[in-house]
Protein backbone atom coordinates (compact mmCIF):
# COMPACT_ATOMS: atom_id res chain seq x y z
CA UNK A 1 0.00 0.00 0.00
CA UNK A 2 1.36 3.40 -0.92
CA UNK A 3 1.35 5.76 2.02
CA UNK A 4 3.27 8.55 0.37
CA UNK A 5 0.31 10.92 0.54
CA UNK A 6 0.71 10.96 4.33
CA UNK A 7 3.86 13.02 3.77
CA UNK A 8 1.67 15.88 2.54
CA UNK A 9 -0.24 16.21 5.82
CA UNK A 10 2.21 18.75 7.31
CA UNK A 11 2.11 20.78 4.09
CA UNK A 12 -1.69 20.75 4.11
CA UNK A 13 -1.69 21.83 7.77
CA UNK A 14 0.70 24.64 6.96
CA UNK A 15 -1.46 25.82 4.06
CA UNK A 16 -4.63 25.85 6.17
CA UNK A 17 -2.87 27.86 8.87
CA UNK A 18 -1.33 30.22 6.30
CA UNK A 19 -4.72 30.95 4.71
CA UNK A 20 -6.34 31.55 8.11
CA UNK A 21 -3.59 33.92 9.22
CA UNK A 22 -3.65 35.69 5.86
CA UNK A 23 -7.40 36.29 6.12
CA UNK A 24 -6.89 37.51 9.69
CA UNK A 25 -4.32 40.04 8.51
CA UNK A 26 -6.86 41.71 6.23
CA UNK A 27 -9.45 42.15 8.96
CA UNK A 28 -9.96 45.36 10.87
CA UNK A 29 -8.86 44.43 14.40
CA UNK A 30 -11.07 47.06 16.05
CA UNK A 31 -14.27 45.85 14.40
CA UNK A 32 -15.97 43.14 16.39
CA UNK A 33 -19.38 41.52 16.36
CA UNK A 34 -21.54 42.87 19.10
CA UNK A 35 -22.64 40.45 21.80
CA UNK A 36 -26.08 42.08 21.60
CA UNK A 37 -27.04 41.00 18.08
CA UNK A 38 -30.50 39.36 18.24
CA UNK A 39 -30.72 40.26 21.93
CA UNK A 40 -33.27 42.70 23.33
CA UNK A 41 -32.08 46.26 23.60
CA UNK A 42 -31.08 46.79 27.26
CA UNK A 43 -33.49 48.66 29.49
CA UNK A 44 -32.48 52.26 30.08
CA UNK A 45 -33.82 55.46 31.47
CA UNK A 46 -31.95 58.60 30.56
CA UNK A 47 -32.85 62.25 30.48
CA UNK A 48 -33.32 64.07 27.20
CA UNK A 49 -30.35 66.12 26.08
CA UNK A 50 -32.29 69.36 25.77
CA UNK A 51 -34.59 68.85 28.76
CA UNK A 52 -33.45 67.21 32.03
CA UNK A 53 -37.06 66.74 33.12
CA UNK A 54 -37.95 64.48 30.17
CA UNK A 55 -36.89 60.84 30.33
CA UNK A 56 -36.21 58.62 27.36
CA UNK A 57 -36.67 54.90 27.88
CA UNK A 58 -36.45 51.65 25.98
CA UNK A 59 -40.24 51.76 25.48
CA UNK A 60 -39.80 54.92 23.37
CA UNK A 61 -38.01 52.84 20.74
CA UNK A 62 -40.78 50.29 20.27
CA UNK A 63 -42.94 50.42 17.18
CA UNK A 64 -40.30 51.75 14.80
CA UNK A 65 -36.95 50.59 13.51
CA UNK A 66 -34.45 52.93 15.14
CA UNK A 67 -30.82 53.66 14.51
CA UNK A 68 -29.15 54.13 17.90
CA UNK A 69 -26.06 56.26 17.49
CA UNK A 70 -23.62 56.66 20.39
CA UNK A 71 -21.68 59.88 20.04
CA UNK A 72 -19.96 62.64 21.98
CA UNK A 73 -18.91 66.18 21.24
CA UNK A 74 -15.39 65.20 22.35
CA UNK A 75 -15.13 62.67 19.55
CA UNK A 76 -13.65 64.02 16.28
CA UNK A 77 -14.94 61.14 14.13
CA UNK A 78 -18.47 61.89 15.32
CA UNK A 79 -18.17 65.24 13.62
CA UNK A 80 -17.20 63.50 10.36
CA UNK A 81 -20.16 61.17 10.79
CA UNK A 82 -22.77 63.93 11.09
CA UNK A 83 -23.34 64.47 7.33
CA UNK A 84 -24.11 60.74 6.95
CA UNK A 85 -26.53 60.82 9.89
CA UNK A 86 -28.23 63.91 8.48
CA UNK A 87 -28.59 62.11 5.14
CA UNK A 88 -30.12 59.12 6.93
CA UNK A 89 -32.59 61.36 8.71
CA UNK A 90 -33.51 62.95 5.39
CA UNK A 91 -34.13 59.44 4.06
CA UNK A 92 -36.66 59.01 6.86
CA UNK A 93 -34.59 57.02 9.35
CA UNK A 94 -35.48 57.48 12.99
CA UNK A 95 -32.29 58.07 14.97
CA UNK A 96 -31.79 58.00 18.72
CA UNK A 97 -28.64 59.86 19.65
CA UNK A 98 -26.97 58.76 22.85
CA UNK A 99 -24.71 61.57 23.98
CA UNK A 100 -21.97 59.54 25.65
CA UNK A 101 -19.74 60.92 28.43
CA UNK A 102 -20.39 64.49 27.54
CA UNK A 103 -21.72 67.73 28.99
CA UNK A 104 -25.04 69.17 27.91
CA UNK A 105 -23.46 72.50 26.98
CA UNK A 106 -20.78 70.96 24.74
CA UNK A 107 -23.28 68.60 23.13
CA UNK A 108 -25.81 71.33 22.31
CA UNK A 109 -23.04 73.50 20.94
CA UNK A 110 -21.88 70.60 18.76
CA UNK A 111 -25.38 69.98 17.36
CA UNK A 112 -25.88 73.68 16.68
CA UNK A 113 -22.71 73.78 14.65
CA UNK A 114 -22.88 70.48 12.75
CA UNK A 115 -26.63 69.88 12.56
CA UNK A 116 -28.99 67.71 14.58
CA UNK A 117 -29.92 64.40 12.96
CA UNK A 118 -31.56 62.98 16.09
CA UNK A 119 -35.28 62.55 16.49
CA UNK A 120 -34.58 61.49 20.06
CA UNK A 121 -31.57 62.68 22.01
CA UNK A 122 -30.62 60.99 25.26
CA UNK A 123 -27.95 62.26 27.64
CA UNK A 124 -25.65 59.56 29.06
CA UNK A 125 -22.94 61.39 31.02
CA UNK A 126 -21.77 58.33 32.98
CA UNK A 127 -21.92 55.97 30.03
CA UNK A 128 -24.39 53.60 31.70
CA UNK A 129 -26.30 52.81 28.50
CA UNK A 130 -22.97 52.77 26.68
CA UNK A 131 -21.71 50.08 29.05
CA UNK A 132 -24.89 48.04 28.68
CA UNK A 133 -24.55 48.25 24.91
CA UNK A 134 -20.91 47.16 25.11
CA UNK A 135 -19.74 50.41 23.55
CA UNK A 136 -15.98 50.81 23.78
CA UNK A 137 -15.54 53.96 21.78
CA UNK A 138 -17.68 56.50 19.99
CA UNK A 139 -19.13 56.54 17.42
CA UNK A 140 -20.93 53.22 17.42
CA UNK A 141 -24.34 52.51 15.93
CA UNK A 142 -26.98 49.86 16.44
CA UNK A 143 -30.14 49.10 14.50
CA UNK A 144 -33.00 48.18 16.82
CA UNK A 145 -36.13 46.72 15.25
CA UNK A 146 -39.74 47.65 16.09
CA UNK A 147 -39.88 44.93 18.76
CA UNK A 148 -36.84 46.38 20.51
CA UNK A 149 -34.36 43.71 19.40
CA UNK A 150 -30.83 44.73 18.41
CA UNK A 151 -30.31 43.61 14.79
CA UNK A 152 -27.21 45.26 13.52
CA UNK A 153 -24.03 46.77 14.94
CA UNK A 154 -21.69 49.20 13.28
CA UNK A 155 -18.33 49.82 14.97
CA UNK A 156 -16.71 53.15 14.28
CA UNK A 157 -17.90 55.82 11.96
CA UNK A 158 -20.51 55.42 9.23
CA UNK A 159 -18.63 56.22 6.04
CA UNK A 160 -20.45 58.03 3.19
CA UNK A 161 -20.55 54.73 1.24
CA UNK A 162 -22.00 52.85 4.21
CA UNK A 163 -25.23 54.89 4.11
CA UNK A 164 -26.47 53.34 0.87
CA UNK A 165 -24.45 50.11 1.02
CA UNK A 166 -25.25 48.85 4.50
CA UNK A 167 -27.27 51.10 6.80
CA UNK A 168 -30.29 51.83 4.57
CA UNK A 169 -30.62 48.23 3.29
CA UNK A 170 -30.39 46.95 6.88
CA UNK A 171 -33.04 49.44 8.07
CA UNK A 172 -35.31 48.44 5.19
CA UNK A 173 -34.88 44.71 5.75
CA UNK A 174 -35.89 45.06 9.41
CA UNK A 175 -38.76 47.43 8.61
CA UNK A 176 -40.43 44.99 6.26
CA UNK A 177 -40.20 41.95 8.53
CA UNK B 1 22.85 70.80 22.11
CA UNK B 2 22.44 67.05 21.80
CA UNK B 3 22.76 66.76 25.55
CA UNK B 4 19.98 69.31 26.03
CA UNK B 5 17.75 67.46 23.60
CA UNK B 6 18.39 64.20 25.43
CA UNK B 7 17.71 65.75 28.81
CA UNK B 8 14.52 67.27 27.43
CA UNK B 9 13.42 63.92 26.05
CA UNK B 10 14.15 62.11 29.31
CA UNK B 11 12.24 64.74 31.26
CA UNK B 12 9.27 64.54 28.89
CA UNK B 13 9.16 60.77 29.12
CA UNK B 14 9.47 60.87 32.90
CA UNK B 15 6.57 63.32 33.11
CA UNK B 16 4.54 61.21 30.70
CA UNK B 17 4.94 58.11 32.91
CA UNK B 18 4.01 60.18 35.95
CA UNK B 19 0.77 61.35 34.37
CA UNK B 20 0.00 57.85 33.12
CA UNK B 21 0.39 56.49 36.63
CA UNK B 22 -1.70 59.26 38.09
CA UNK B 23 -4.55 58.44 35.72
CA UNK B 24 -4.94 54.88 37.05
CA UNK B 25 -7.43 55.31 39.86
CA UNK B 26 -7.47 53.17 42.99
CA UNK B 27 -10.47 51.24 44.15
CA UNK B 28 -10.22 50.49 47.84
CA UNK B 29 -11.88 47.59 49.57
CA UNK B 30 -12.37 46.98 53.28
CA UNK B 31 -11.99 43.25 52.78
CA UNK B 32 -8.56 42.06 51.54
CA UNK B 33 -10.19 38.97 49.98
CA UNK B 34 -12.40 41.24 47.87
CA UNK B 35 -9.37 43.26 46.87
CA UNK B 36 -7.54 40.08 45.81
CA UNK B 37 -10.52 39.06 43.69
CA UNK B 38 -10.66 42.54 42.19
CA UNK B 39 -6.97 42.42 41.25
CA UNK B 40 -7.38 38.97 39.70
CA UNK B 41 -10.54 39.88 37.78
CA UNK B 42 -9.12 43.04 36.22
CA UNK B 43 -6.11 40.98 35.11
CA UNK B 44 -8.33 38.35 33.51
CA UNK B 45 -10.62 40.77 31.68
CA UNK B 46 -9.39 42.12 28.39
CA UNK B 47 -9.80 45.72 27.34
CA UNK B 48 -12.24 45.77 24.37
CA UNK B 49 -10.76 48.94 22.97
CA UNK B 50 -7.18 47.66 22.97
CA UNK B 51 -5.66 44.79 21.06
CA UNK B 52 -3.89 42.95 23.82
CA UNK B 53 -4.13 44.54 27.21
CA UNK B 54 -5.99 43.64 30.35
CA UNK B 55 -8.27 46.25 31.84
CA UNK B 56 -5.83 46.51 34.74
CA UNK B 57 -3.02 47.62 32.41
CA UNK B 58 -5.03 49.78 30.06
CA UNK B 59 -5.60 53.45 30.61
CA UNK B 60 -8.43 53.75 28.09
CA UNK B 61 -11.77 55.23 29.05
CA UNK B 62 -13.62 51.95 28.69
CA UNK B 63 -11.11 50.05 30.87
CA UNK B 64 -11.54 52.65 33.57
CA UNK B 65 -15.32 52.22 33.39
CA UNK B 66 -15.00 48.45 33.45
CA UNK B 67 -12.71 48.55 36.51
CA UNK B 68 -15.25 50.75 38.27
CA UNK B 69 -18.02 48.35 37.27
CA UNK B 70 -16.05 45.33 38.53
CA UNK B 71 -15.55 47.12 41.86
CA UNK B 72 -19.27 47.97 42.04
CA UNK B 73 -20.37 44.42 41.24
CA UNK B 74 -17.92 43.00 43.79
CA UNK B 75 -19.30 45.35 46.41
CA UNK B 76 -22.79 44.07 45.52
CA UNK B 77 -21.58 40.57 46.38
CA UNK B 78 -21.57 39.17 42.85
CA UNK B 79 -19.48 36.07 42.19
CA UNK B 80 -16.45 36.10 39.88
CA UNK B 81 -18.35 34.05 37.30
CA UNK B 82 -21.32 36.40 37.45
CA UNK B 83 -19.05 39.40 36.89
CA UNK B 84 -17.38 37.73 33.91
CA UNK B 85 -20.80 36.77 32.50
CA UNK B 86 -21.91 40.39 32.95
CA UNK B 87 -18.98 41.60 30.85
CA UNK B 88 -19.36 38.87 28.21
CA UNK B 89 -23.04 39.75 27.82
CA UNK B 90 -22.00 43.27 26.86
CA UNK B 91 -18.65 42.94 25.16
CA UNK B 92 -18.63 39.34 23.92
CA UNK B 93 -16.15 36.53 24.50
CA UNK B 94 -13.38 38.90 23.44
CA UNK B 95 -13.12 40.23 27.01
CA UNK B 96 -12.15 36.87 28.48
CA UNK B 97 -8.44 36.13 28.49
CA UNK B 98 -9.34 32.60 29.57
CA UNK B 99 -11.99 31.42 27.09
CA UNK B 100 -14.75 29.26 28.53
CA UNK B 101 -14.94 25.60 27.57
CA UNK B 102 -18.02 25.18 25.39
CA UNK B 103 -19.08 23.66 22.05
CA UNK B 104 -17.53 26.53 20.14
CA UNK B 105 -14.18 26.46 21.95
CA UNK B 106 -13.47 22.76 22.34
CA UNK B 107 -11.03 22.82 19.42
CA UNK B 108 -9.18 25.71 21.02
CA UNK B 109 -8.80 23.82 24.29
CA UNK B 110 -8.48 20.30 22.82
CA UNK B 111 -6.30 21.27 19.84
CA UNK B 112 -2.92 20.86 21.57
CA UNK B 113 -3.97 17.52 23.07
CA UNK B 114 -5.27 16.40 19.68
CA UNK B 115 -1.95 17.36 18.07
CA UNK B 116 -0.05 15.45 20.74
CA UNK B 117 -2.20 12.35 20.20
CA UNK B 118 -1.86 12.57 16.42
CA UNK B 119 1.91 12.99 16.69
CA UNK B 120 2.08 10.03 19.09
CA UNK B 121 0.11 7.81 16.71
CA UNK B 122 2.33 8.79 13.77
CA UNK B 123 5.54 8.12 15.74
CA UNK B 124 4.18 4.78 16.98
CA UNK B 125 3.27 3.70 13.43
CA UNK B 126 6.63 4.79 12.00
CA UNK B 127 8.49 2.91 14.73
CA UNK B 128 6.37 -0.20 14.20
CA UNK B 129 6.88 -0.08 10.43
CA UNK B 130 10.65 0.23 10.91
CA UNK B 131 10.74 -2.67 13.32
CA UNK B 132 8.81 -4.90 10.91
CA UNK B 133 11.12 -4.15 8.02
CA UNK B 134 14.25 -4.62 10.16
CA UNK B 135 16.83 -7.21 8.90
CA UNK B 136 16.01 -10.75 10.09
CA UNK B 137 12.29 -10.13 9.92
CA UNK B 138 11.64 -11.80 6.58
CA UNK B 139 8.31 -12.72 5.12
CA UNK B 140 7.53 -16.41 4.52
CA UNK B 141 8.42 -16.49 0.77
CA UNK B 142 11.61 -14.51 1.44
CA UNK B 143 12.60 -16.96 4.15
CA UNK B 144 11.96 -19.93 1.84
CA UNK B 145 14.10 -18.34 -0.86
CA UNK B 146 16.87 -17.58 1.60
CA UNK B 147 16.89 -21.15 2.83
CA UNK B 148 16.99 -22.48 -0.73
CA UNK B 149 19.97 -20.23 -1.52
CA UNK B 150 21.81 -21.23 1.64
CA UNK B 151 21.16 -24.88 0.94
CA UNK B 152 22.47 -24.53 -2.62
CA UNK B 153 25.67 -22.95 -1.32
CA UNK B 154 26.15 -25.39 1.47
CA UNK B 155 26.08 -28.52 -0.67
CA UNK B 156 29.18 -27.85 -2.76
CA UNK B 157 31.18 -26.48 0.17
CA UNK B 158 30.54 -29.59 2.19
CA UNK B 159 31.77 -31.75 -0.71
CA UNK B 160 34.91 -29.63 -0.85
CA UNK B 161 35.43 -30.01 2.86
CA UNK B 162 35.63 -33.71 2.66
CA UNK B 163 37.19 -34.42 -0.72
CA UNK B 164 38.58 -37.81 0.32
CA UNK B 165 35.49 -39.50 1.71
Amino acid sequence: MNRRWLLFIPLAGFLVLAVMLWVGLGKDPSSRDSALIDQPMPEFSLTALDDPTVTIERADLLGHVTLVNVWGSWCPTCKDEMPQLLALRKAGVRILGVDYKDTRVDARDFLNRFGNPFELSAFDPDGTLGLDLGVYGAPESFIVDAQGVVRYHHTGYIKPDDVKDTILPEIQSWSSS
Amino acid sequence: MVLFLRLGLILTLALATLSARAAIEVHTFDDPALEARYTRLIDELRCPKCQNESISASNSMISKDMRAQVATLLAQGKSDDAIKAYMVKRFGDYVLYDPRLEARTWLLWGGPLLGLLLGGVIIWRVVRARRQSAPGQLSAPERARLEALLAAHEEPSRSREHPND
